[in-house]
């Protein structure tokens, strides 16, 4: 008969319809605004109604999200020290160029020294590949997990100079707590073995 | 290449003065004369059945006064490609057009000339492309600088030790970094060159059934129509509501992503070619790292290369979802089954992203295997998401196929034969949904594909319906490759060597390719053994398809077109790069 085909269609429309319902009054108020509720829209049991109420609802990211990138420091008796030795790697990696680094040189020598006097990324142009953050040899410079930084004037806040970008330690292994702990332990294995040839 | 050697060897035997091979370190194939390159490709095209054109491509040699012109020639029943170059010299770059032996270098050879500059005579439109009128030069040309030229190569030496921030437009305020052709004022330009548009389509004269003359009326479809996937245009020359003729107008999107290529270095590239399909960018990054190995010559480890396959058939499946979602929407069903497609892949996307660190833009591929691991989590959530797939398939299929409107407007619509589709050179499933089963996971294998059972999907009446199931049985086809690939997957390092940020590129040159989601995607690459590329050509699939548009239009009605186009499945980045 003519129109069975779409009647036919419209039954799994119809059923999607149902389900959402089905699926409310089966799962509760957990179902929306709530950690147990997104996690479910991310799992495939999910029926019924898929979409992320954002910004009430936030899709966790994983470990390895990549967002604008940020310098990490350490925080040695109150002082804030960059992991950066201002070698270049990463500007040189960018692909679209947007990181400009200053190298501070020692007055007197005129030798440089391994920490960056200026830092600057051009937000607007990264593209938020990672390279910078895969190819650094000092794990310094990470990508973020903050996508909100949407601001009114482009001109005077999109470039990003070392006090926004400097981030503590304790922030990078909050965000990326695997990737910390194997540099972490990969970094005391090397101690461990330097020490061994040392004593040897 | 042994194959090539073979099918030309009795050739160079028979006219020695053809064909002779390019034996240059690092390169392959053979040299035409110029004068002879049409001849040529009527022998190859008649004689040795090398019937379809697959890339038609140059490269400058500049400080040297040559321009090479390149060709890419397959059989559509399989093997390797057979490259043909010819010399050109920089400053006449003229040559034969191919365009009545191989009618899919049309659109090939408008981008040479738009890009390149070579004109090709014979061509019966040759006219800019990617660029307008008012365009200064051919950008490909090494000579060729852009308005904010900085250097030659990257890395640009102002980012360090002595990086001080500047804005591109602070160095050169708006309005200094423009240039116009001599004799062109954009001030007294009046854009009168749609009129040689509109002239070069087809009239016809014809005397209505009631003995009245009727004229037929020219109707510009976009740029900015919701019906056109992005910011493309199609000129239509209607006679009452039926298409007579139809071109479509390119570039809006364009911004010479092959120059910005061979500016970056070797892996700088890598994240660029994200954006070319943004929605297929894990194929995108398999063929450009498959070129580059092809220049290393390393192969990735085991591991790497199932991972590989794992992205590129999700990818697939991501793929197929959306265009046939999204040819819904062309055909009415406004936004419902393209919400279901969207939701099984979210799963996929939400995969990506922790596998990669992003959703669309993966940058997941590096030269000699992949970025990171899978851990046994991902693992899981990828077999729970083939567990959910099939179902979700066939409940699509429930959905729309029986549905009498979907097959009305699309059952006899659009018909491309498999002989327009090979003359064309369309690839992908607009060529297999016209009864052409030619897949290069099978007719010129890479990677791993030749270790899965599955089988190259085809269907043969070439209408938009086939196209659209063709992708359906796609993504089953895809379901099964990934469940091998998850059963095999071996235990392993992901990368050969260590990770390199400067990779050295022997001198030579390379096509790498794979079956895309929408067809033979194809990076030709030129190394002179330096950091960056030479040449970084992007042979994209959908920007090729879109020359058999014009002859599935021709006849149908105004509304069917928007549907015609839909079942292509472009994607401007790629198209206009
Ligand atoms: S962030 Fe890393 S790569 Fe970049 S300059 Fe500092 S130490 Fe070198
Ligand atoms: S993420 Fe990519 S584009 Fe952004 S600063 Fe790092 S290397 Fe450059």
């Amino acid at each position: 008969m003519y129109g069975l085909g779409i009647l036919k269609g419209l039954s799994v429309t119809l059923k999607h319809f149902i389900l959402t319902f089905v699926d409310d009054a089966k799962r509760g108020k957990g179902r929306y605004r709530s950690p147990q509720g997104i996690a479910y829209k991310q799992s495939t049991e999910l029926s019924g109604l898929f979409t992320v109420e954002y910004p009430e609802e936030k899709l966790p990211v994983p470990e390895e999200f990549r967002y604008i990138p940020f310098l990490v420091y350490e925080e040695e008796d109150g002082e804030k020290k960059l992991r950066c030795t201002s070698c270049g790697i990463c500007s040189k990696v960018c692909p679209p160029q947007c990181i400009y680094i200053v190298r501070t040189v020692d007055p007197e020598t005129g030798k440089p020294v391994p920490t960056p006097a200026e830092f600057c990324i051009d937000v607007d142009i990264c593209m938020n590949c990672g390279l910078c953050a895969e190819y650094c040899p000092f794990d310094a410079i990470k990508m973020d997990h903050d996508y909100e930084i949407a601001s009114f004037d482009r001109m005077k806040h999109h470039v990003f100079d070392i006090s926004r970008l400097a981030k503590p330690v304790s922030y990078y292994a909050s965000i990326r707590p695997k990737n910390y702990k194997t540099e972490e332990d990969a970094r005391a294995a090397k101690a461990a073995a330097k020490q061994g040839t040392a004593s040897a | 290449m042994s194959d090539q050697s073979a099918v030309v060897g009795t050739v160079t035997e028979v006219f020695p003065d053809w064909f002779s091979p390019d034996s240059r370190p690092g390169y392959a194939g053979y040299i035409v004369p110029s004068e002879r390159m049409r001849e040529a490709a009527g022998y190859l095209k008649n004689r040795k059945h090398f019937d379809m054109l697959t890339s038609v491509t140059s490269a400058d040699y500049f400080p040297e006064d040559r321009i090479e012109m390149v060709y890419h020639f397959r059989r559509s029943t399989g093997g390797e490609p057979l490259r043909i170059k010819c010399f050109l010299s920089r400053v006449e770059s003229q040559i034969d057009s191919l365009v009545d032996v191989f009618p899919g270098a049309e659109l090939q050879e408008r981008e040479v000339w738009d890009l390149m500059g070579v004109r090709f005579t014979g061509h019966p439109d040759l006219r800019r492309i990617l660029t307008w009128e008012g365009f200064a030069g051919h950008p490909l040309r090494k000579d060729w600088k852009e308005p904010f030229f900085e250097d030659e190569i990257k890395p640009y030496k102002s980012r360090w030790p002595e990086g001080k921030f500047i804005r591109a437009e602070e160095k050169n305020p708006l309005g200094d970094n423009l240039c116009f052709p001599p004799g062109f004022d954009p001030e007294s330009w009046v854009p009168d060159k749609d009129e040689i548009l509109y002239k070069s389509m087809t009239r016809v004269a014809k005397a209505g059934e009631d003995g009245m003359d009727s004229d037929t009326i020219i109707v510009n479809l976009g740029p900015q129509h919701p019906s056109t996937h992005g910011v493309f245009r199609m000129v239509a020359r209607l006679d009452g509501e039926t298409v007579v003729d139809l071109k479509p107008v390119m570039g809006y999107l364009h911004r010479n992503h092959e120059k910005i290529g061979e500016r970056n270095t070797f892996l700088g590239n890598m994240p660029f070619t994200d954006r070319l399909d943004y929605i297929c960018s894990m194929s995108n990054n398999f063929a450009y790292a498959l070129a580059v190995e092809k220049l290393l010559n390393i192969a990735p480890p085991e591991r790497a290369e199932y991972i590989r396959v794992i992205m590129a058939e999700l990818t697939r499946i991501v793929n197929h979802l959306v265009a046939n979602g999204f040819l819904m929407n062309d055909l009415g069903a406004f936004f419902t089954p393209v919400l279901y497609s969207l939701e099984e892949r979210e799963f996929i996307l939400d995969f990506f992203e922790a596998a990669s660190g992003s959703r669309m833009m993966c940058n997941y591929y590096r030269f000699g295997g992949v970025v990171r691991d899978l851990d046994e989590n991902m693992m899981s959530m990828l077999k729970a998401i083939l567990e959910r797939l099939p179902r979700k398939m066939d409940e699509l299929e429930k959905y729309l196929i029986g549905s009498e409107i979907v097959r009305i407007r699309s059952e006899g619509v659009g018909i491309l034969t498999p002989e327009a589709a090979i003359a064309n050179s369309a690839t992908g499933p607009l060529l297999r949904a016209s009864g052409v089963p030619y897949d290069l996971r099978r007719a010129d294998p890479y990677s791993i594909y030749d270790r899965f059972d599955f089988d190259v999907c085809v269907r043969y009446h070439g209408d938009i319906y086939d196209r659209f199931m063709l992708r359906i049985d796609e993504i089953r086809q895809s379901i099964r490759i990934l469940k091998q690939a998850v059963r095999d997957m071996p235990s392993g390092p992901v990368l050969t060597g260590k990770p390199q940020y400067q990779v050295r590129v022997p001198a030579g040159e390379a096509y790498g390719r794979v079956e895309g989601p929408k067809g033979e995607l194809g990076f030709y690459l030129v190394s002179n053994g330096k950091t960056n590329p030479a040449r970084y050509h992007v042979r994209a699939p959908t920007f090729i398809n879109l020359t058999s548009l014009a002859g599935m239009s021709r006849g149908n009605k105004v509304a069917d077109v928007v549907t015609i186009l839909g079942s292509i499945d472009i994607v401007l980045g790629e198209v206009d790069r």
